[in-house]
């Protein structure tokens, strides 16, 4: 558990002192946030949405983008320790590889929280009301999953990369589909229903609707359901991660 | 006492081997040189010894723990500063050193004086609050060696402990690594391609190339062995000289290599005269004729026929191609 501690510290040493990644990581989820919200606000009707509007609607969206990428992004960061050498000098300790993998990935999700929170309390600026202490211990909850699967989704696609050469093509055909798929920014009831399918296969979704289901009460997808998915995705990655990260050699 | 024991250990990438059953022993105490070329498995034998990598066959037993079968024994009991910077830059040197000091398990109290003391025999405890990003290379380097002695391990790996830094920064190291050995005890196992750093530091200095060791010995031996002095000639014909030269009886050998022809021989200054003339009935113009002591370079020439810079301007291509068959 020591060892778990110490690279999470690490981490967090790490967060706090890149300001620069901190306010810039923020900027695309404020800026989804700012021109869809307001933007699409007025022309926009989601159905069954309980008087929110839009912005109402996409808030536990962006919560949740803003998680998603923070954490694949603090995963994929043990690329950087390879290639700064770091990674070696963990590797060469007398500490197991699984320790260093939850230690790695405790970060990332504590980070990637971090990051969607400050999301969350710049939207009550935006008109968001909480209305429930459960209903956001219930966010959280979700929001803490998302962290953990796709941190550790992050570090089994770095452990699989030699440099950051392949980043743009996770990004763009990993990533940003997870993302779109999500239903972050619009109802999937409203699909075609081969479209929905789809979307029901992406991990996300089950984080996306659980979200707004303590945020906002409305959901697409029945909450108990979606933290069953989101557990069950959340262990299938720990485990996948730490049997990639077994096999890095630094 | 022995600290290293390695029998036979080999290892293959995808075909190409990288190390050839080496074997040697190392007792407590020593300091013990791998010196050869970039690409002659240096790095990848210090890698197999500290559990990084996997041996293809053979064994070797470090402090006593077989390499593959006790891995986290032979972790804790051995320091490794490798040839690439290996410290997080964003944390400042007293994190670092505590990073290192909590992954090996070492209780706080002891930890944090422990941080100090070695910090202060690196001279960089007045800037342990800075951050790593901002030091020297060799500052980087005493911080990466004050860090693997943090849990007292008996024996240290340095993997080119002073490539790419300045002649001063390279001698101050040296006489760090000097210090620990004698004050401290430590074992220490270090890979060099600089002859006068390995001619400098090591009590015994096994030469490698290839993945073979070709001689291994102490350094005053390995030079004795050539047979007193190294003549350097600077001739118009090197090859036709050299040639020449061979079949002459008080001549051990005689290499061309880069336009120049090196000749060891007893009794030097007797034999200038004569090798002058000779080069003067072939038709031959000598520009210049130099003799010294034999350096470990010339050791290295004797046994391979090649001189280590040669070596390393045709290694550089396979070293790249080794590096991304390992990293896959």
């Amino acid at each position: 558990m020591d060892i778990v501690y110490t690279i999470w510290l690490r981490s967090m040493k790490r967060y706090v002192r890149s300001k620069s990644r901190i306010i810039g990581s923020l900027g695309m989820p404020l800026f989804f946030l700012l021109v869809l919200g307001y933007g699409l606000n007025s022309v926009v009707r989601i159905p069954g949405s309980a008087g929110q509007g839009y912005t109402g609607f996409i808030v536990p969206g962006i919560v949740a983008m803003s998680v998603l990428f923070t954490s694949v992004f603090s995963g994929i960061q043990i690329i950087w320790d390879k290639q700064f050498g770091f990674l070696k000098e963990t590797l060469v300790a007398p500490v197991s590889r699984l320790e260093i993998m939850l230690g790695q990935t405790l970060g990332g999700a504590t980070t990637a929280c971090i990051q969607g929170s400050i999301i969350l309390v710049l939207s009550l600026f935006m008109g968001l009301s909480i209305t429930s202490m459960l209903g956001l211990l219930i966010a959280a909850a979700f929001m803490v999953l998302i962290g953990l699967s796709f941190t550790a989704l992050g570090i089994a696609i770095a452990s699989k990369m030699e440099d950051m050469h392949g980043f743009q093509l996770i990004m763009n055909f990993v990533i940003f589909p997870i993302f779109g798929l999500s239903g972050a920014l619009f109802p999937i009831d409203s699909l075609p229903s081969w479209l929905r399918s789809l979307t029901l296969l992406d991990p996300l979704t089950y984080g996306v609707e659980g979200v707004r289901y303590g945020l906002t009460g409305t959901t697409q997808v029945h909450p108990l359901a979606g933290f069953v998915v989101m557990t069950g995705f959340t262990l299938f990655m720990l485990v996948a991660g730490a049997a990639l990260f077994r096999k890095v050699t630094g | 006492m022995i600290a290293i024991v390695v029998e036979n250990l080999t290892k293959t990438f995808n075909g190409f081997t990288a190390v050839d059953r080496v074997s040697f022993t190392i007792t407590r105490g020593e300091i013990f040189g791998l010196l050869g070329p970039n690409g002659a498995g240096k790095t990848t034998t210090i890698s197999m010894l500290s559990t990084l990598l996997r041996p293809t066959s053979g064994s070797a037993r470090v402090n006593g723990f077989e390499i593959v079968k006790h891995e986290d024994d032979v972790r804790k009991s051995i320091g490794i500063v490798f040839q690439d910077q290996s410290l997080d830059e964003e944390l400042t040197a007293y994190e670092n050193m505590d990073f290192h000091g909590r992954l090996y398990r070492i209780p706080r109290a002891v930890r944090q004086q422990k941080i100090v003391d070695l910090l202060q025999l690196v001279e960089l405890n007045d800037k342990r609050d800075n951050l790593v990003k901002t030091f020297s290379g060799g500052m980087r380097r005493r911080l990466e060696i004050a860090r693997g002695l943090l849990h007292e391990p008996k024996v240290l790996f340095l993997d080119e402990p002073t490539l790419g830094l300045d002649p001063q920064t390279r001698n101050h190291l040296w006489a760090y690594i000097e210090q620990l050995n004698k004050e401290k005890g430590v074992t220490i196992i270090l890979t060099t391609h600089y002859m006068d750093e390995a001619d400098r530091l090591c009590d015994r200095v096994a030469i490698i190339d290839k993945g073979k060791i070709i001689a291994l010995d102490t350094p005053e031996r390995l030079k004795d062995e050539l047979g007193g002095d190294v003549i350097t000639v600077k001739a118009s014909e090197p090859d036709k000289l050299s040639a020449q030269l061979k079949a002459l009886s008080w001549v051990n050998q005689a290499e061309s290599h880069d336009g120049q022809v090196t000749v060891t021989v007893q009794n030097a200054e007797r034999h200038v005269a004569e090798l002058a003339r000779l080069a003067a009935t072939h038709g031959i113009e000598i520009e210049s004729i130099s003799i010294r002591n034999p350096t470990l370079e010339d050791v290295f020439l004797y046994y391979t026929g090649r001189t280590m810079r040669e070596e390393e301007a045709s290694s550089k291509d396979q070293m790249r191609m080794m590096h991304r068959l390992h990293r896959r």
